[in-house]
């Protein structure tokens, strides 16, 4: 019985969509996740939940311009399909060899005035220093192998997320796949050449969605991209939403590839922007076109779609499911829940807030 | 289940869906260790805070209020769990006694192991075992949810004071006709304030042929086949007739005295001399006024004659069903407010009158609505005084309010049906056997024909049960307009 609950927050990321999945990844993701449980049954664990970040390499870029002039957009209302893809990871306990994560995607769409989604997961593993390398190469070569420059096998430390990233990977492209003359969102930039996307599978996914009829349209919640002392996004220009500005001249350090174009996009009044990034080889008109879609088909509150909202929140982790997966666990497993000193706790007191 | 927490008397057990636990069922919590258990009754049943519950609602309506549709493909099968989680329930219970050793206390002041109790309903025969409820009248009044019959006894009734009380329509009259029918049996003396006549049929089965209570049930309506002779009466029940229930003056009530000694002495005690002597008597005309509105009000509400024939001797009902056991239903269906009060004034006057002389042992007297006909005065004599002389009352009514607080405080048996009225359960809750959490929280939601009872008939474990059926010719329903 879980009775006793740390603090737990969701996990606090975003974003994406789709109709017709091919279950294949999924399918894979189960062996994978059935066997790496069998190897740990009957075991000790210890209840230690993790919302796990990914990471960005905006770092990398070394300067940029902003146009002054605004493009402003109107929205239209042709009737378009919007869709966003998001994955979600946490970590929900730790065993004597590895750490026990969970990960889960959410593809929502919206046609007409209706949301619908599919959600995969979520997908348990047990993930050890020994089983993770062979975990994530597998399905790495089995599914992205033709579009993957291989960066070298990640570190244990980043196994949650580089799983989460595969899940994600798939999903986009599916959707890039499938999806014709619609809006794909994502969460993040197009950038290629980063350890989870290399500049092929980059390509690829928006080579796909352009001969689909589709553009693709990456909205970044953080940003470190600056400008005059600013974040872009924090810029306080006083044009009127909905607007875009272009970023120029952005160089990104080897072997990061830019393949869209980047925006600071304020959809809607109240001050909120986000970095925008659009496939470079859209012509300008259909960029804006896209944009003006999107705000007339999708719902944008605080300058964010709707659709992208719904694919985070779905595919986020509540403690309640957390719980639940620590019953799954212990109750189809065997593994017995214990409870470590937390350090932290043990040699500060009040004064040592823990690993929660 | 697991133990979650204790505050005061309360204590809270988690528990999951598939634990079929309802309000007012009994838990054991069971410390083998201690080698003691508890005995906590659940009076509320709450979902459990889980965390992460309110993001998880929130999901599925993201869409203007709409359930958002979609599909999941969960291979693991976490999702049972998930529900399994998000439904797991807080059971709120109050301690009602420690089991240990196979016997009964009602101490809480220790606490059970939080990670090595164990806890299980507690099936209400088996606890009416470990209270030994069982006595040598047994009274079967219908079963629990388990479904298991209750039985109490009918000594627990004895000398004590009761209510029945529960909103319109929900079985008051039924049970209190069970209990009622049950005392007989044991040959008990019952007398029954019948205000909507619906006791008089209790000696016929549904099908409309004699029970085997035909012969005690004695049914007397006033004016009819019960009328009394001045020559019968007290002249201390008469005087509160004439004070309590005609409202005469005190100076009038001396004159009244006076022409009742001169009547006596000279063995004249009927209604027609009376007449005449109120209108002879030498005495103020303001005085002979009063005395005369009073002699026609007793004239005319029928109860009262000169001819001896006719005039029922209330004591040989009394007497039959003494030896025998009986029923004296008083029908005050279709009488005034004014002759209820007369009748009502003569019955208790006699009882007392018999019961003080030890002509009577005890009787158990069932009072329906008795604010519509009960002197002010009377509740504090009923529950204090006439307890002494062998009156047990039962009062049922639907209005608690109208029965005072302190007859509240002194009941020793509460069979309460349901109420979702906030103010009728706050002034139930006020009974001194009963706790206010449990009679609001049980009784808002109970069925009809269920009931909570409370008091020393269940040994101070509340419980709910289903009221059985009775085979008798029921005069209670309601007279609808469109029943065909």
């Amino acid at each position: 019985m879980l009775i006793q609950q740390l603090t737990i927050t969701p996990t606090t990321k975003y974003n994406f969509p789709q109709n017709n999945v091919d279950v294949l990844l999924p399918k894979r993701l189960l062996e994978l996740s059935v066997q790496s449980l069998k190897n740990v049954q009957n075991q000790a664990f210890q209840l230690n939940q993790q919302t796990i970040q990914q990471g960005t390499f905006e770092d990398f870029i070394e300067n940029a311009q902003v146009t002054l002039k605004p493009i402003t957009l109107k929205p239209k209302k042709t009737e378009t399909i919007i869709a966003a893809v998001d994955t979600s990871t946490m970590k929900i306990g730790e065993t004597r060899r590895g750490v026990l994560i969970a990960i889960r995607g959410a593809d929502v769409w919206k046609q007409g005035r209706n949301y619908r989604y599919l959600r995969l997961g979520p997908f348990i593993f047990h993930v050890t220093e020994e089983n993770f390398k062979e975990l994530y190469n597998t399905l790495q070569k089995a599914y992205f192998a033709p579009l993957h420059e291989m960066t070298g096998s990640p570190s244990f430390i980043q196994a949650p997320t580089r799983i989460a990233m595969l899940l994600e990977r798939w999903l986009q492209i599916t959707l890039s796949k499938t999806l014709s003359n619609g809006l794909i969102l994502l969460d993040g930039s197009l950038t290629g050449g980063t350890p989870d996307a290399s500049t092929s599978f980059m390509r690829k996914l928006l080579e796909n969605a352009r001969r689909m009829g589709s553009t693709v349209l990456a909205f970044s919640k953080m940003t470190n991209l600056r400008f005059n002392g600013y974040l872009i996004t924090d810029l306080p220009f006083k044009f009127n939403p909905p607007y875009v500005l272009e970023l120029e001249d952005l160089k990104l350090k080897p072997p990061l590839v830019l393949l869209g174009d980047v925006y600071i996009a304020r959809l809607t009044r109240g001050g909120y922007a986000f970095r925008l990034d659009i496939d470079k080889n859209v012509p300008f008109e259909r960029k804006v076109e896209a944009l003006e879609k999107l705000l007339g088909n999708d719902i944008v509150l605080q300058s964010y779609p709707e659709t992208l909202r719904l694919a985070h929140i779905l595919c986020t982790f509540t403690a309640n499911e957390v719980i639940a997966m620590q019953h799954f666990i212990s109750r189809k497993y065997g593994l017995k829940i214990i409870s470590r000193p937390d350090m932290h706790r043990v040699l500060f007191g009040p004064f040592g807030k823990g690993d929660s | 289940m697991k133990l979650y927490k204790k505050e005061g008397n309360i204590i809270q057990v988690l528990g999951f869906p598939n634990e079929n636990i309802e309000k007012g069922d009994y838990l054991l919590i069971e410390d083998c260790e201690a080698g003691k258990s508890l005995i906590a009754q659940v009076i509320d049943i709450q979902f459990a805070n889980v965390p992460g519950i309110l993001e998880e609602l929130l999901r599925s309506l993201p869409d203007g209020g709409e359930t958002i549709q979609g599909e999941d493909f969960d291979p693991l099968e976490i999702a049972p769990h998930i529900t399994y989680i998000q439904d797991a329930r807080l059971f709120i219970c109050k301690i009602r006694a420690t089991l240990q050793k196979g016997s009964l206390s009602p101490s809480s002041s220790w606490l059970p192991s939080r990670s090595q109790s164990t806890i299980k309903k507690l099936p209400v025969s088996t606890l009416l075992k470990f209270a030994e409820n069982e006595g040598k009248f047994p009274i079967m009044v219908g079963e629990t949810k388990e479904p298991s019959p209750l039985t109490i006894d009918a000594s627990a009734l004895d000398g004590r004071l009761n209510i029945i009380t529960g909103k319109k329509e929900t079985g008051k009259s039924h049970l209190s006709k069970l209990l009622m029918l049950n005392l007989v049996g044991y040959k008990a003396t019952v007398v029954v304030f019948d205000l909507n006549g619906e006791y008089v049929s209790l000696g016929m089965s549904q099908d409309g042929k004699r029970n085997i209570y035909y012969n005690k049930i004695h049914v007397l309506t006033p004016s009819q086949n019960f009328k009394v002779t001045l020559k019968q009466l007290d002249l201390r029940v008469l005087l509160n007739i004439l004070i309590h229930a005609l409202h005469l003056p005190g100076t009038s009530a001396r004159e009244f005295r006076r022409i009742w000694k001169f009547l006596k002495e000279r063995n004249s005690l009927t209604l027609h001399e009376l007449g005449e002597t109120i209108r002879d008597w030498r005495c103020n005309t303001h005085v002979r006024d009063a005395l005369f509105s009073r002699y026609y009000a007793l004239v005319n509400s029928g109860f009262f004659t000169d001819n001896v024939a006719e005039a029922t001797l209330l004591e040989q009902y009394l007497f039959k069903a003494k030896n025998e056991g009986g029923a004296i239903i008083i029908n005050l269906r279709n009488t005034s407010s004014i002759d209820r009060q007369i009748v009502v004034e003569y019955v208790l006057g006699k009882l007392v009158e018999l019961l003080t002389s030890w002509k009577l042992k005890a009787v158990f007297l069932f009072a329906e609505e008795a604010h519509l006909y009960l002197r002010e005065t009377y509740w504090d004599d009923i529950v204090t005084r006439m307890r002494h002389f062998g009156i047990f009352t039962t009062f049922i009514t639907n209005q608690p309010d109208t029965i005072r607080e302190n007859i509240y405080r002194q009941a020793d048996n509460i069979f309460l049906f349901n109420f979702t009225n906030e103010h009728d359960l706050e002034v139930v809750s006020r009974a001194a056997r009963v706790d206010a959490e449990t009679v609001k929280s049980i009784a808002r939601d109970l069925p009809p024909h269920h009931c909570l009872i409370l008091g020393r008939v269940v040994k101070d474990f509340p419980m709910v049960v289903k009221v059985k059926a009775l085979d008798v010719k029921t005069m209670g329903e309601t007279r609808l307009f469109f029943r065909a």
